[in-house]
């Protein structure tokens, strides 16, 4: 599993580009799944024949990352760029990124601070003032190793570090992506779509076509959400808390969650000794939002992975939680026959 | 009308917990309905078919209520709130709150602030009378809704009190469903769920039921206050015919429809130009290959607050347009 | 029809968003000689239908350039007779003193937006922009014959009909986006010279100013295979950062990023190539502000390709654009069309 994990964070997904994660993912699950298809924003979902029922159970985790589109290309060789999902300018400077399909090497450059005035050392710098340098010395130069529109992400390892901790990019979501190829190893009375979905950081742009396609009676959401318990937050604002196990939502921004399925999900955690935490805050949005009120509506609940830092490139999140997610989601497929 | 709307608007019923609202409704209109029932995302769905030679009508009222969800109880029993649709600052200090279960509390503010600019939703919290964690964990838990205690009063031809918005909306449809004679439409009346989340509740019952035409009641702004925005609508001016708000410009055919029979039947009425803010048809509109729909706002004072206001006059008038409406021959 | 002239014949024509009823005819009309067959929806959304000549199976390709324009609408009619309003649609508050205007009333009437004197201005009041809300706008009659002619809820319209600029720039009211409805009317033209299959829709939509509802019903009801969205984007100028405008004389601007089909703008992109089609690309970080996000998420998703006319001055009464785009952008767009021939589905898997 961790080796999986390795190979999910590290490939750059952005956006629109989630090309290098598809790519694994349908070498995941094809031998795990009746019949993968791919549609066409992208997404793909791994069908599995149920044993007895009809009813149409939806996993979903979002394949996309948050990071750069190169918008422009400058007379001296060094590159504009925009955001592509949501990020803090602010983590950007002396950050180093890898561009295209050809993993070109970059860093995000700042002025010395000894060519600052002191007043602009406290300013936050903005992303339209920022560029890419590639080393090239000219708009020429650069257009060989790059063009315009190419997707850039974050350079970022994936890193064990203290007591069972991990450090990488993109957790957010691939830890989903992980519980759904864990998820498909079981055999289910019902047909299970687990569905990884593109786009979910621009606007759960995927979720929507796919959830029409798909029209299921249950959706489940697994996601890597906002942890802050850190220094600095006042312990009302840390909405989840690291350690403490999956985390199930009431409500987001996107979507209020069936009651009978959060209840459901609280019992099968308590029946199976699970720890889990009820996140705190109506923050966010995912997915099930898309997925709740497509066509005539689903149940929907989501579950989630609390990840600290999330959206830099220095997420952080504890193994423990992700294994307890995994649990969770199958002692849930286990039961939500009944639902 | 006084007893239904005290009697609704006094339901317990934040977005995503619309049960109760529900249930209430339901006994209300059972049995002048054809078909009653209940969807996945909760939303209330009474039947009442036509001659067969109309059309197909789909009329919305939102059961929700704006309400504050617990996200943190602290070590001495305050209670930390998230906002469930909008939640204002200056309509909460100090005012009490009521939980499902009967629990009462009081809106406080972090006094430490020195401005009243300072204060957000995040520096204020709960007071229900507990001394601890554990005592609050008695009585609540997170992701409990508390909403706006309601206390309703009569005074001089209005109805005040919480919740008007938008279960004024629900006793306009349940009287009509009372009132309505022989009509060649299918009505479709839905009393939907999580409209202050994003008009939830009326995008998939919208999809399901594929009406010809909607119409949505809610309740509007007013513009006739001292100093208020400027707003051509008045308490006690009649029914308001929607023309635009930032969900949906109402289409022709269906304003023009509500406004000729308003003027056939000498029924009061005014336009409504609405420069924020969105109700059901804006996400019923959008529905498939689209659905043309208009909006019957009813003209309400101090919006998102305890103590909205609404005209008694303007109920009755409501009424009486809409019925009328839904017992035209339509044809386009 | 001559394409400026249309262009000309539909500035003038009122179509404020949700109520584009007048300006949908007359682009019904101008459908029909090109189209196989024309209709309407309730919406005020125009669909021309033209069938592939090529004999073989092609694909149901929806092209959208709305119909719609910004605008104004009348708020109220104070005790003197002048008329406060608000607006339908991205309008800038600062293009609006002494504007002409006219209003959509029972009759057609004449208006212009008032503005203050300069010698009854406070000091430093100049520094600041008029509010919207402190505008009105005057029409010369008396309250009552104000009051029996226009009423809250009338729409207005700007008056500024196109003028020729030098060379082949022209200058006018809404060329956002009745260039791209002109441009539809161009591709057919160039589609009749060529051979193309399948179906290819043309839809004129409504609502776009206001969240591209048009286009979600329209989409919706089309169901296609492929989408290509057409409308404006900005022009260069010198008070404008020089990486978010595009130069007038460079040919069409072709959409990149998360709302575009990778591999379908990469087909567009070569069939510009191949045919020595000059062109600028656009990089879009998330949604466009066009039809194209509407359209790629419809149903089970439609593939959307987005092509664009530089225009200076977006949403004020003096757009400026170049026709020679329009002619680039209708002649790259009917080859593209073409382009698609069996076999076509394979550009659009991943």
């Amino acid at each position: 599993m961790s080796d999986l994990l390795k190979r999910l964070t590290a490939a750059g997904g952005v956006s629109g580009d989630e090309g290098r994660v598809r790519a694994i993912i349908i070498e995941e699950i094809t031998p795990l799944v009746d019949e993968v298809h791919i549609d066409r924003m992208g997404n793909v979902t791994g069908f599995k024949k149920g044993t007895t029922s009809n009813r149409k159970v939806m996993l979903c985790a979002h394949m996309d990352e948050v990071g750069f589109i190169i918008t422009g290309i400058e007379d001296n060789g060094m590159l504009k760029f925009a955001t592509v999902g949501s990020i803090d300018s602010r983590i950007l400077p002396s950050k180093r990124v890898r561009i295209g399909d050809n993993r070109v090497p970059g860093v995000m450059g700042i002025k010395a601070i000894h060519l600052q005035e002191p007043a602009e050392r406290k300013n936050a710098v903005k992303a339209r003032q920022m560029y890419i340098d590639i080393g090239a010395g000219s708009k020429d130069e650069a257009e060989r190793l790059i063009k315009l529109g190419d997707y850039a992400v974050f350079d970022s390892e994936l890193v064990y570090f203290g007591d069972g901790r991990v450090k990488s990019k993109a957790l957010d979501d691939r830890v989903g992506c992980l519980t759904l190829i864990e998820s498909l190893k079981g055999d289910y009375p019902f047909d299970l779509y687990a569905c990884f979905t593109v786009q979910e950081e621009v606007g759960l742009r995927g979720a929507k076509v796919a959830a029409y396609h798909i029209q299921p009676d249950i959706g489940l959401v697994v996601e890597g959400t906002t942890c802050s318990d850190v220094p600095g937050v006042e312990p009302h604002r840390h909405t989840t808390r690291m350690g403490n196990g999956p985390a199930i939502s009431i409500a987001d921004l996107a979507s209020y969650g069936n009651k009978e399925m959060v209840t459901f999900l609280i019992e099968c955690a308590e029946n199976a000794g699970i720890p889990f935490q009820i996140k705190e805050g109506v923050t966010g949005g995912n997915d099930a939002g898309e997925i709740q009120r497509s066509r005539g509506g689903a149940m929907t609940a989501v579950i989630s992975v609390p990840c600290r830092y999330i959206h830099s490139p220095s997420s952080v999140m504890d193994l423990k939680d992700l294994d307890n997610t995994v649990r969770l989601v199958k002692e849930f497929l286990k039961g939500c026959e009944s639902l | 009308m006084k007893d239904l709307i005290q009697k609704l608007s006094g339901v317990y019923g934040p977005s995503g917990n619309e049960e109760l609202v529900s249930e209430a409704i339901r006994g209300e209109i059972e049995s002048y309905v054809d078909e009653i029932r209940v969807d996945v995302m909760g939303n209330l769905i009474a039947i009442k078919k036509g001659n067969g030679t109309g059309k197909k009508i789909m009329l919305a009222a939102h059961m929700d209520q704006i309400g504050l969800m617990i996200t943190h109880i602290d070590d001495k029993g305050f209670l930390r709130f998230a906002n469930l649709g909008g939640i204002s600052v200056a309509n909460s200090v100090c005012r009490r709150v009521l939980f499902q279960n009967g629990t009462v509390g009081v809106i406080g503010y972090e006094t430490e602030l020195d401005s009243w600019k300072d204060i957000t939703l995040a520096k204020m919290y709960i007071d229900i009378g507990a001394s601890n964690r554990k005592e609050a964990e008695g009585l609540v838990k997170i992701g409990d809704v508390a909403v706006y205690h309601p206390l309703f009063s009569v005074g001089n031809g209005k109805y005040i009190g919480g919740a008007m918005d938008d279960r004024a909306g629900c006793a306009l449809l349940v009287k009509t469903i009372r009132d309505i004679g022989d009509t060649p439409n299918d009505l479709y009346f839905v009393f939907t769920v999580q409209e202050e989340l994003g008009l939830r509740g009326a995008k998939t019952s919208a999809y399901a039921l594929e009406p010809d035409l909607a119409i949505a009641v809610d309740v509007t702004a007013t513009g006739d206050t001292p100093k208020s925005k400027p707003m051509a609508v008045a308490l006690g001016g009649g029914p308001a015919i929607k023309i635009k708000d930032a969900s949906v410009l109402a289409h022709p055919m269906v304003k023009d429809l509500m406004i000729n029979t308003a003027q056939k039947h000498g029924i009061p009425y005014q336009l409504e130009i609405l420069e924020y803010g969105g109700t059901d048809s804006g996400a019923i509109h959008l529905s498939r290959g689209g659905v043309p729909s208009g909006v019957l706002s009813i003209p309400c004072r101090y919006v998102h607050s305890d103590s909205e206001t609404i005209d008694a006059g303007d109920m009755d008038n409501g009424v009486r347009l809409l019925t009328r409406i839904l017992e035209e021959n339509i044809s386009f | 029809m001559d394409a400026k002239m249309f262009l000309e014949e539909l500035i003038d024509t009122p179509g404020v968003s949700g109520y584009e009823d007048e300006v949908s005819k007359v682009i019904k009309d101008a459908f029909k000689p090109y189209c196989n067959e024309v209709g309407r929806d309730a919406f005020f959304n125009v669909y021309g239908k033209k069938i592939g000549n090529g004999g073989h199976e092609g694909p149901k390709v929806m092209l959208a350039a709305h119909l719609d324009e910004i605008g104004l609408m009348v708020k109220n009619i104070d005790e003197s007779g002048f008329i406060s309003f608000t607006n339908i649609g991205g309008v800038d508050q600062r293009i609006l003193l002494s504007q002409e205007v006219i209003i959509h009333g029972k009759e057609r009437l004449y208006g212009v937006i008032g503005a203050k004197p300069p010698h009854l201005q406070e000091k430093g009041e100049t520094a600041k922009a008029v509010p919207m809300d402190e505008m009105v706008i005057d029409v010369g009659f008396s309250t009552e014959a104000v009051k029996e002619k226009i009423t809250i809820g009338d729409l207005i319209t700007f008056k500024s009909p196109l003028i020729s600029l030098a060379g082949t720039m022209v200058s006018g009211k809404s060329i956002d986006d009745r260039a791209g409805v002109v441009m539809m009317l161009e591709t057919m033209k160039e589609l009749d010279k060529l051979v193309f299959s399948g179906e290819i829709y043309f839809v004129a939509t409504s609502q776009e100013e206001v969240g591209t509802r048009g286009a979600i019903i329209s989409t919706y009801s089309l169901d296609p295979d492929i989408g290509i969205a057409i409308d404006v984007t900005h022009g260069d100028t010198p008070d404008a950062p020089k990486d978010e405008t595009h130069a007038m004389d460079k040919g069409p601007v072709i959409g990149m990023g998360p709302n575009m089909h990778p591999k379908l703008t990469e087909r567009l992109l070569n069939v510009a190539r191949d045919n020595e089609i000059g062109h600028l690309i656009e990089v879009a970080p998330g949604l466009t502000g066009t039809d194209a996000r509407a359209m790629q998420v419809s149903r089970e998703g439609v593939p959307t390709v987005l092509v664009e006319l530089p225009l200076r001055y977006m949403h004020t009464t003096v757009e400026t654009l170049d026709m020679e785009n329009v002619k680039k952008a209708a002649r790259l767009t009917a080859l593209f069309i073409a382009s698609l021939k069996e076999g076509w589905e394979e550009c659009l898997t991943y």
